[in-house]
């Protein structure tokens, strides 16, 4: 098994509070990783410095070997690592499909000139576009939506429609923080199909959630933050019986 | 030395004018978030209000102090008048609307009442009347005249008082409330509509003040001397930190004194290439580097997000 | 043009863009032999707003960046040409010692210059205001042009590069193939006067504007406009560089500012301060926002109502007095600005997406009525 994603001692800090202190994990290429904790343990903090949105104060983070570009998220997003956001961040006046075209900028090429002289290079970039869009969206099942806005979307269309403009960058790892937030439990169930099809299709994909029975049925390995530092790393079944973790949780609950 | 000094004095007189019209931003800023651009044309409506009970006074034989009293006093209500029903008409239906709309009617706002005061009072300049001494007093070899202590004065018992009202009363209290979170102060009890209005009519209230003293500074008033006046006193609240009364105090002095101690020395330091025609550049610059590099201010906190 | 037309049966576009070209040929003898040349003249400065227009539209419809000083790319444009193309610099010695008449470049290299020029002024200017949003980009960017205004008014000592508030004067009017613009020209055998060859050239490139807008709109630099328009964060997880194509959307817009201000200075043959003030760039702005933001159709109707009516406001106003009340009550100049904050107000009040927005916008705004309570 190769190493997709490795985190050495990262670090994050908030004016006094240590919101991730000496996070060291490594995620393997094919897995699904998860990530869980109590609230306000540093999971959403280590995302946003995962995907460049924090610079991070100490610590590395390297991908497929490589350190990470640092400074922007758009660097990140070009090295391969998409995302989705607790509170779903759409283009919420464009349509689903143009969602997901937006998805595709990085690995694309036309400039101005491109745009407007509408060449044959610029013709067939736009119509790979649009093609691998719809593709996308018949992925994750709401090709029938492509022409709505995507405010118009109901709730549970909007998580995949993030997760279809995530996988639009062509990612090596997915992150996905807390997608099953809101949904109830056959629109989790559907969720976690999907999650599984993307692993199956060779995505890595690092999980951030709440539903722990979610976590817990579809990981292979799950790690635990609480107050900003790694607790347990482990398979789901010895994580759940980890006395740390369950004290974290305050004694039970878990599982 | 003496020309330092001079430059100096007339850095903080102006500097408190400018005070004088930020706080009006900042107090709505505070309250709403909002950057109420037509506040500069409360003050011109302030200034020329004033200026047509002066002239009617001026030959009755009342002394000049008491005059200009009663000239600020005309132009107090028509001014709160103006700024409640901009409020009403322009802001409140628009408290939901995306960024851009209050923005455009503020704007809107700005052109109505300028050419309103074309319509009243036409568009030459209106030279104000001596109303007070002109005869300077010493202050260590530079020169300062009876207006400009006056304004110095006025604005120091409107900082005082305005800060008395925020933290010391009822009212300020539910201003504060307001602030923070409307919707949460709406829970309490608040009817933050109203506490909205009242910020509004106590801003434009000050904006009359601020209007006669700058007419009475320059001896001149005219029906575009908002503009740039409102410009630099937002320069000054951003300085010192929009929303922040203090700050719009601190703010304003500065930006006087930039703008003073700039314009003097300009030409001397450029060797004559650039000379005092560029004044107006600094109130620019000094604005875009604050929002730039410190949106917050100098005393303010952090606002990044609505930066 | 299928997108302008709101059709997507290619014949029905066919018709429709035929019927257009005629419309817009016949236009001006229309205006002319119906109002006087003094209205072909206004349809020549609507052009010039349109093109204006529809720069600023991509800076502030499309990428969502509210730009209150774009008269100053304007402004550069023109004074690119005036000061290339006229008598002008004949006044410093060191140029009136090898170009004695001063510069006088050909138009088709001083109106790209102008534009490149006013294009990297875009990206200057742009480039420190990357991190401001809303009401704060739009009072830097308004000092910004005020800046360019001051300095317009100023350069013209140590060395005279302006003019000053005088502005310059005997600018060289557009030339094409030799042929001036200004002056009445035979076509076919029919005597064209200046105004109308100005509104041909002006047709054709606000077309070309119009073209360039709809292909960039829909391309992937203009859906990444739009998307850091919606959500900038998001924008960036999805691996756009929101820093350049901010940039580009500034300098694209800056662009077009440039051309048509080269146009503009050599259409009036003399450009100063006065043109290029703050309540150019917010008529421009209005333009925008009242036509409908991001909507190529919505920006022009913008540009041609603003343009167009204030005119007739300024010449009937007097005469409309002059018939109810024997004389001139109301000064008609102040009346018109009146009536446009008046506009101001109300559009915002009541059509707050514009009066032609694009159809989702438009959505928009019904959901937005239903959620206020």
């Amino acid at each position: 098994m190769s190493v997709l994603l490795e985190a050495r001692h990262v670090g994050k800090c908030f004016g006094g509070i240590q919101a991730l202190q000496d996070v060291s994990l490594t995620i393997n290429v094919g897995e699904i990783y998860g990530l869980i904790g109590p609230n306000g343990a540093g999971k959403t903090t280590f995302f946003n410095v995962l995907t460049g949105l924090y610079p991070k104060d100490s610590g590395a983070i390297l991908l497929k070997g490589s350190p990470l570009p640092l400074g922007s998220p758009h660097l990140v997003a070009e090295a391969g690592i998409a995302r989705t956001f607790q509170n779903i961040r759409l283009f919420a006046n464009m349509t689903a499909l143009e969602n997901v075209m937006v998805g595709r900028h990085a690995r694309t090429r036309a400039s101005v000139i491109g745009a407007v002289l509408h060449d044959r290079r610029t013709r067939a970039e736009e119509s790979a576009i649009e093609q691998r869009a719809i593709q996308l969206l018949h992925y994750v099942g709401i090709a029938d939506r492509a022409n709505d806005l995507a405010r118009h979307l109901p709730y549970g269309d909007q998580r995949r429609l993030e997760i279809a403009r995530a996988l639009a960058t062509e990612p090596a790892l997915l992150a996905l923080d807390e997608p099953a937030a809101g949904m109830n439990a056959t629109e989790t169930a559907a969720l976690r199909t999907l999650i599984d099809g993307i692993r199956v299709d060779g995505i890595t994909v690092l999980l951030i959630e709440h539903d722990v029975k979610l976590v817990m049925g579809l990981c292979d390995r799950v790690a635990v933050l609480d107050y900003g530092e790694k607790i347990a790393e482990d398979i789901p079944e010895r994580v759940q019986s980890n006395p740390k973790v369950i004290e974290a949780y305050l004694g039970g609950g878990i599982g | 030395m003496e020309i330092l000094l001079q430059q100096i004095v007339n850095g903080v007189v102006l500097g408190a004018v400018y005070a004088l019209v930020a706080l009006g931003y900042t107090m709505v800023y505070g309250i709403l978030g909002l950057i109420n651009f037509a506040h500069g044309e409360v003050v011109m409506v302030g200034a020329l209000t004033a200026l047509t009970a002066i002239n009617l006074l001026v030959g009755s034989g009342l002394p000049g102090p008491v005059i200009l009293l009663i000239g600020i006093l005309a132009a107090a209500p028509v001014c709160l008048a103006v700024g409640y029903l901009m409020e009403r008409i322009a802001y409140r239906p628009l408290r939901n609307a995306p960024r851009l709309a209050p923005l455009i009617t503020a704007i809107g706002v700005s052109i109505i009442l300028q050419y309103l005061a074309v319509l009243i009072w036409g568009r030459s300049y209106h030279a104000y009347p001596e109303l007070l001494p002109t005869a300077p007093f010493d202050l260590f070899g530079a020169r300062i005249t009876p207006t400009q202590i006056l304004i110095l004065v006025l604005a120091t018992l409107t900082m005082v008082g305005l800060l008395l009202l925020v933290h010391k009363t009822r009212l300020g209290r539910a201003m504060r409330a307001t602030a923070e979170n409307p919707g949460i102060a709406r829970l309490m009890g608040v009817d933050t509509d109203r506490i909205v209005s009242i910020t509004f009519m106590l801003g434009s209230v000050l904006g009359a003040l601020a209007g006669v003293m700058v007419s009475v500074n320059y001896s001149i008033a005219h029906y575009q001397m908002g503009f740039i006046l409102g410009l630099k006193a937002f320069t000054a609240a951003v300085l010192g930190g929009i929303g922040n009364l203090g700050g719009a105090m601190v703010g304003g002095i500065l930006l006087g004194l930039i703008e003073a101690l700039g314009s003097g020395y300009i030409g001397d330091l450029t060797g004559g290439v650039f000379g005092s025609n560029y004044r107006d550049v600094f109130a620019f610059f000094v604005l875009i580097l604050v929002l730039i590099f410190r949106p917050s201010g100098l005393l303010g906190e952090k606002l990044a997000d609505r930066a | 043009m299928n997108a302008l037309l709101g059709t997507s049966n290619p014949r029905l576009a066919r018709g429709g863009a035929l019927l257009l070209a005629v419309a817009l040929v016949l236009l001006p003898l229309l205006v002319g032999s119906g109002f006087g040349n003094a209205w072909v003249r206004v349809l020549d400065f609507a052009l010039l707003y349109i093109m204006l227009a529809l720069g600023l539209n991509i800076v502030v419809g499309y990428a969502g960046l509210l730009d209150l000083g774009y008269v100053a790319f304007y402004a550069v444009g023109a004074y690119v040409y005036a000061i290339l193309s006229s008598p002008h610099l004949a006044n410093i010695p060191a140029i009136a010692a090898l170009f004695p008449l001063g510069l006088h470049l050909p138009m088709w290299l001083v109106l790209p210059l102008g534009a490149i020029i006013a294009g990297v002024f875009g990206v200057l200017l742009g480039a420190p205001t990357l991190r401001l949003r809303g009401d704060y980009l739009a009072i830097v960017t308004l000092g910004f042009g005020e800046i360019i205004r001051i300095f317009l008014n100023n350069l013209n000592r140590p060395v005279n590069i302006t003019n000053g508030p005088q502005g310059i004067t005997q600018i060289d009017p557009i030339r094409i193939g030799g042929v001036s613009l200004a002056k009445t020209q035979d076509v076919l055998g029919i005597a064209v006067p200046s105004l109308y060859l100005y509104y041909y050239l002006f047709v054709i490139l606000a077309m070309l504007v119009v073209f360039v807008s709809m292909r960039l709109e829909n391309s992937r630099i203009g859906r990444a406009w739009v998307a850091i328009r919606e959500d900038e964060v998001a924008a960036k997880a999805c691996g756009i560089n929101t820093r350049n194509i901010k940039l580009l959307a500034f300098a694209m817009g800056a662009t077009f500012g440039g051309v048509s201000g080269g146009l503009f200075a050599g259409f009036q043959e003399f450009v100063s301060p006065e043109s290029f003030q703050l309540i150019d760039s917010i008529m421009i702005l209005c333009m925008v926002v009242l036509g409908g933001m991001g909507h190529i159709p919505g920006v022009i109707l913008g540009a041609l109502l603003l343009t167009v009516l204030p005119e007739i406001f300024r010449q009937g106003a007097a005469p409309l007095q002059v018939a109810l009340f024997g004389k001139v009550v109301l000064d008609p100049e102040s009346l018109r600005m009146l009536m446009f904050g008046v506009a101001l107000v109300a559009v915002m009040l009541y059509r707050p997406a514009g009066l032609w927005p694009s159809p989702t916008r438009q959505r928009e705004l019904g959901e937005m009525r239903g959620n206020v309570p």
